[in-house]
């Protein structure tokens, strides 16, 4: 047994104790798992926001972009900065909303909005299949994490599956606690990992950062701005805005929102995020740092290249430090999703199904579809799959979908009806299922438009085609509404 | 509050006005190559800003009613 091993063993046994403990002195009441009463402070929100950007996928996944693409990769810090000023206004009018109606969800929220609990099963349907890809990756990166820095000890599948009963157990017990405290930990732990990793590569190989990118730039001349076409300006900004506007309507997001005490927390975040996510800059230090250390990796290999690189440079135990904050990047976010999806299925979809189930029976089924859940994404996980890859890409322009519908809800006389966000939601999504399985660019859709144009995320389009669908039917539906109903908007 | 929230949107332009206007990889800027330095700049001003408009806004310390219900 290795000192690697050894370590993250510990990180993982270290997640179920502080889990399984969130619980003391908390009746699990339905209320209590999904938002903590709505009684989480400044910090408990703070680390719940920010566990959406230290995840897996930016551990592993920021540092690949920035190995395999340079410049374009910085569109990971700007749009986490853009979604916390969005947050500012926008999270307190939902949190009000919510707080006075015992909301627990996102597709709740949809449903008492627009009086339709058929939205709201349609948001339940789009959240679920946006997160379970989602949960598939934190599991399949966990694997990936552990079989690398365990030096090959513990086999992919054996910690996925570790891993998943770990997080189930404790999101069964604690709920949205557990995820609240494990990320005391994740956040502490990947920072000194961060800051150490970001700081000591491009010192020991390049004798300094200013260096480093001195010998990348003569290295790879244009590597270090955008490119005249293809990932240019216009798909950068293009992507920020679309990723931002999607960044709180991940249903767990979103629900993670519910948990606090006041809306002033919301606030005094949005001042306070942008400053934390700049620990980002470290991990693309590292993938930069890589570039001309470990050259060679293509296509999803990139995402190995922060583990590469770590193995070629430090020792065991340190290489266990690393194995073992990559367990808690999984393992919290994936707490947070297991718990909003096991919600969404029992709450949004199986009440909407047998009316009169109470809350009691709610939490009741929610707990038991956790390891469900669990199950599912470790398959999925183990096994591989071409459906779950195409899923994964359209996750975040499929909640990026709400968007329109939300904000339309919170403006002071709502001018969206609840056919019209129906049908927006329903055009966009299946724009960005046809965009995705066939391919679509702008640039094939437009050859003859200009570069600025052609370059353009798909995804805008897609979002163009649900606003102009949600404006058309609700103007169609609009006069309808207010002769039935004069309390739509709040 | 309403009119001092649009100030939010200042950083949003400064942040895309570096690399529109100079996309290139030199000047440094802290060490790091110019668009990357660059935005980490507005980042800092992003919350100096949203701090400003945290400070100005009435609705600032007004705690809701505090609790689960």
């Amino acid at each position: 047994m290795n000192i690697a091993l050894i370590l993250i063993a510990l990180g993982a046994i270290l997640a179920l104790v502080l889990g399984l403990a969130a619980r003391r002195g908390h009746a699990m009441k339905l209320e209590e798992w999904t938002v903590g009463n709505r009684g989480f402070g400044t910090a408990f929100v703070f680390l719940l926001l920010a566990g959406e950007i230290y995840t897996t996928f930016t551990f592993l996944g920021a540092s690949g972009y920035a190995y395999g693409l340079g410049a374009p990769s910085y569109y990971i810090i700007v749009y986490g900065t853009i979604g916390y000023v969005i947050s500012y206004f926008m999270l307190p009018p939902i949190w009000r909303y919510a707080r006075a109606r015992h909301l627990v969800s996102q597709p709740d929220f949809f449903a008492a909005k627009f009086q339709s609990p058929g939205l709201g099963l349609l948001v339940a349907v789009v959240g679920i299949v946006a997160l379970i890809p989602y949960l598939v990756l934190q599991f399949t990166g966990l694997g990936v994490i552990v079989e690398v820095a365990s030096y090959g000890g513990i086999p992919k599948s054996v910690a996925i599956i570790i891993g998943a009963i770990v997080v189930t157990l404790y999101v069964v017990v604690s709920g949205i606690r557990g995820s609240a405290w494990t990320s005391v930990v994740k956040d502490f732990l990947i920072i000194i990992v961060a800051v150490f990793l970001g700081l000591y590569l491009p010192l020991h190989y390049h004798g300094g950062i200013s260096a480093m990118f001195t010998e990348i730039d003569k290295a790879k001349p244009g590597f270090l701005s955008f490119a005249a076409t293809g990932k240019s300006l216009a798909w950068f900004i293009s992507t920020v805005v679309l990723t931002a506007l999607g960044f709180f309507m991940w249903p767990h997001s979103f629900a993670a929102c519910f948990s606090a005490r006041n809306t002033d927390i919301f606030r005094r975040n949005a001042v306070l995020l942008p400053l934390y996510q700049l620990v980002l800059l470290f991990i693309f230090f590292v993938g930069f740092a890589a570039v001309l250390v470990v050259p060679g990796l293509h296509g999803a290999a990139t995402n190995m290249a922060l583990l590469k690189i770590s193995v070629a440079a430090f020792p065991g135990w340190f290489v266990g430090i690393i194995g073992a904050t990559g367990v808690l990047t999984a393992l919290v976010p994936g707490s947070l999703i297991m718990m909003t999806a096991a919600t969404l299925c029992a709450r949004n979809l199986l009440a909407v199904v047998r009316p009169g189930q109470g809350d009691e029976q709610t939490a009741l089924i929610a707990k038991c579809l956790v390891p469900v859940i669990g199950i599912v994404a470790v398959y999925f996980a183990i096994a591989g799959s071409s459906t779950i890859v195409a899923l994964l890409l359209m996750g975040y322009a499929f909640v990026t979908q709400l968007f329109p519908a939300l904000i339309a809800s919170l403006l002071p006389r709502n001018p969206v009806t609840r056919e019209g966000a129906t049908a927006g939601i329903l055009a966009g999504v299946a724009a960005v299922i046809y965009f995705t399985l066939s391919d679509t660019t702008l640039a094939k859709l437009l050859p003859g438009a200009p570069e600025f144009i052609r370059d353009l995320n798909i995804g805008t389009v897609a979002l163009l085609v649900n606003i102009v669908a949600m404006a058309v039917v609700s103007a169609a539906t609009f006069g309808r509404r207010t002769a039935l109903t004069g309390e739509a908007a709040e | 509050m309403k009119y001092i929230g649009w100030l939010a949107i200042v950083p949003l332009i400064g942040m895309f006005l570096g690399p529109i206007c100079h996309n290139a990889s030199t000047p440094f800027i802290l060490g790091m190559p110019f668009i990357l330095g660059w935005i980490v700049v507005w980042i800092v001003i992003t919350s100096a800003v949203m701090a400003v408009i945290y400070r100005l806004d009435p609705a600032r310390g007004q705690a809701d009613e505090e609790g689960p219900r």
